[in-house]
């Protein structure tokens, strides 16, 4: 598959891999803070920085943008923060607010660049729904640099990670500055996002952060392995998604791997081994069956019927 | 005798209410203290403060004569059950571990003997056939355990609990009141956030009354008579104590 694709969709292709695996770590730890949101806020809160990192450098550079992404991204979490702690207004509306002011904002000063002469050729419009495709090697050496730098910052510090996000009091009394590993987890966020908003999009790159680690919990009770296959799922994801996407012309890249991510999740849902939904039918049955004969051999009632389940018994009685 | 826990004029507020209000108190090495009061005494709001979890709008706090800063890792603190989330992919063990992070130091992997010593805190609680358990698997009474498990690991000077009764069966009750007194016997200190008056002359022997501020601190005995009692609760608790003096 690999060999039919032109070197530059390769190096698109391990790029998104990477990068779906850094979101799908990423996007563990925000599952455990409870903040899943915060990435859909945040993504959408970059796009006003790309347009002004694209303004200030005058030519479509993608270490100005990211800049500027960062920048208007952290912007956007510290608004939240402000507006959380300063006011009676609560997280998630306060979420809504940014994220929806920040992109509101955003869209207008692509509209406007878009209006500069030169400016339809910016290629700015692909920092909204993805256009990997659009990515040239240099791209994708700083977006895979980033990713591969997150993946490690988390696999080094992975037991104070757990420590942090299962009991952040305790975690203190330990020594372990909660203000510290929540700046940190906003750096690597913010770090996730930028890197992604090229590839998927600032409208759909949550996804890639919140999909992958609810479809891993499908699967394991443990956070090491639940980080572990958040990663391969936001990485098949990316791939897979990038793979369809490279076939067309000028496709979007985000939907595909969205589209991917949750068709993993589909599955996960449906057959994961902790509580996927036919192996509960399937526990349920068996214990159901069980009951059944341990009435069947009491020979509890000659009724018309035998109860079907104990606490049917239970009830007839 | 130096003094573990030196509290001396501390105010704080919680959404502009004043909860604490020059609190003041010392506790002694090789004490049991029970830390009673109504609801919206300050309890809880007290051990934050304390601990550095919440501001303080005036007033000191020492532990071993230094700040809590300095003394944290002669410090184990064992928090509500509820203020985690116990949906969390983990284990029993796993959680245990934890209280040696200080020890095996950050960015550090536990080794072996780390976890011995996590089993054998685990056997104390009577916990050690749960050590593979997932921790949403556990009953109120095993997550306490487990919780007192991780601190003894810490094997910390000074004891912090914050209701670690709170909803757990008789047995788990039994079990860690057995091992609050153990500790107490080995020269630990130890200090818990208590609801049920009935039991409390048994349990400890010192007792903090707080409502607000310092009713009275000392020997059980001493201290937990009708009259202070009424003066923590106000009239709700009228006709109590009279049986029990």
């Amino acid at each position: 598959m690999m060999a039919a694709l032109s070197p530059n969709a390769q190096w698109v292709l391990f790029s998104t891999l990477i990068l779906g695996v850094a979101a799908g770590i990423v996007g563990c730890l925000a599952h455990w803070k409870r903040q899943s949101l915060m990435s859909d806020a945040l993504a959408h809160a970059a796009l006003p920085g790309v347009v002004i990192g694209y303004v200030l450098a005058g030519v479509k550079s993608l270490p100005f943008m990211i800049a500027g992404a960062a920048a208007s991204a952290l912007l956007g979490a510290l608004f939240v923060q402000w507006i959380r702690t300063g006011s009676r207004v609560k997280e998630d509306a306060a979420m809504g607010i940014v994220l929806s002011v920040f992109f509101g904002f955003g869209i207008m000063l692509l509209t406007i660049v878009n209006h500069l002469p030169g400016g339809n050729q910016s290629g700015l419009d692909g920092f909204i729904f993805g256009q990997a495709a659009a990515m040239v090697r240099k791209d994708v050496w700083m977006m895979a640099g980033l990713a591969l730098l997150v993946v490690l910052v988390v696999a080094v510090s992975f037991k104070e990670w757990k420590l942090f996000l299962f009991d952040p009091r305790f975690a203190r009394g330990l020594g372990l500055s909660g203000r510290w590993m929540d700046a940190m987890y906003t750096a690597l966020l913010v770090l996730v996002i930028v890197v992604g908003i090229q590839a998927v999009g600032v409208i759909l790159m949550a996804a890639l952060l919140i999909i992958p680690a609810v479809s891993a919990r499908y699967w394991t009770h443990s956070f090491g392995r639940m980080l572990i296959l958040s990663a391969l799922f936001g990485g098949g994801a990316g791939v897979a998604g990038t793979l369809i996407s490279v076939k067309g012309e000028g496709w979007p890249t985000g939907p595909f791997i969205v589209i991917a991510a949750s068709a993993l999740f589909a599955v996960s849902f449906l057959f994961g081994a902790r509580k996927g939904l036919l192996v509960g039918w399937v526990q349920r049955y068996i214990r159901k069956r069980r009951d059944a004969r341990i009435l069947d051999g009491n020979r509890i009632r000659r009724d018309e019927r035998l109860p079907r389940t104990i606490s049917e018994a239970e009830r007839v009685h | 005798m130096d003094a573990v826990l030196e509290v001396s004029g501390l105010s704080a507020s919680y959404r502009k209410n004043r909860v604490l209000d020059e609190v003041s108190f010392t506790v002694r090495p090789g004490t049991l203290t029970g830390i009673v009061g109504p609801n919206g005494a300050g309890k809880s709001t007290l051990l934050n403060v304390m601990l550095e979890l919440h501001p303080r709008l005036s007033g000191t706090v020492k532990f071993f004569g230094t700040s809590y800063r300095k003394a944290k890792s002669r410090v184990g603190y064992v928090p509500q059950r509820g203020s985690v989330d116990w949906d969390f992919p983990t284990d029993v063990l796993d959680v245990v571990l934890m209280g040696l992070y200080g020890r095996i130091g950050w960015l550090r992997w536990p080794r072996r003997r780390h976890k011995e010593l996590a089993m054998a805190a685990l056997e104390k609680m009577g916990m050690a056939d749960y050590a593979k358990r997932q921790i949403r698997q556990l009953s109120g009474g095993q997550q306490q355990r487990v919780f007192l498990a991780r601190a003894l690991v810490q094997d910390a000077d000074l004891y912090i609990l914050d209701e670690p009764l709170a909803g757990v069966d008789a047995a788990t009750e039994w079990a860690i009141i057995e091992t609050l007194k153990t500790l107490k016997n080995r020269g630990k200190t130890v200090m818990v956030v208590h609801h049920d008056l009935q039991t409390l002359a048994d349990y400890f022997d010192h007792v903090l009354l707080l409502n607000r501020t310092v009713i009275a601190h000392g020997p059980t005995a001493s201290v937990f008579t009708r009259d202070n009692i009424a003066r923590t609760y106000g009239g709700t608790l009228r006709g109590w104590g009279e049986k029990s003096g």
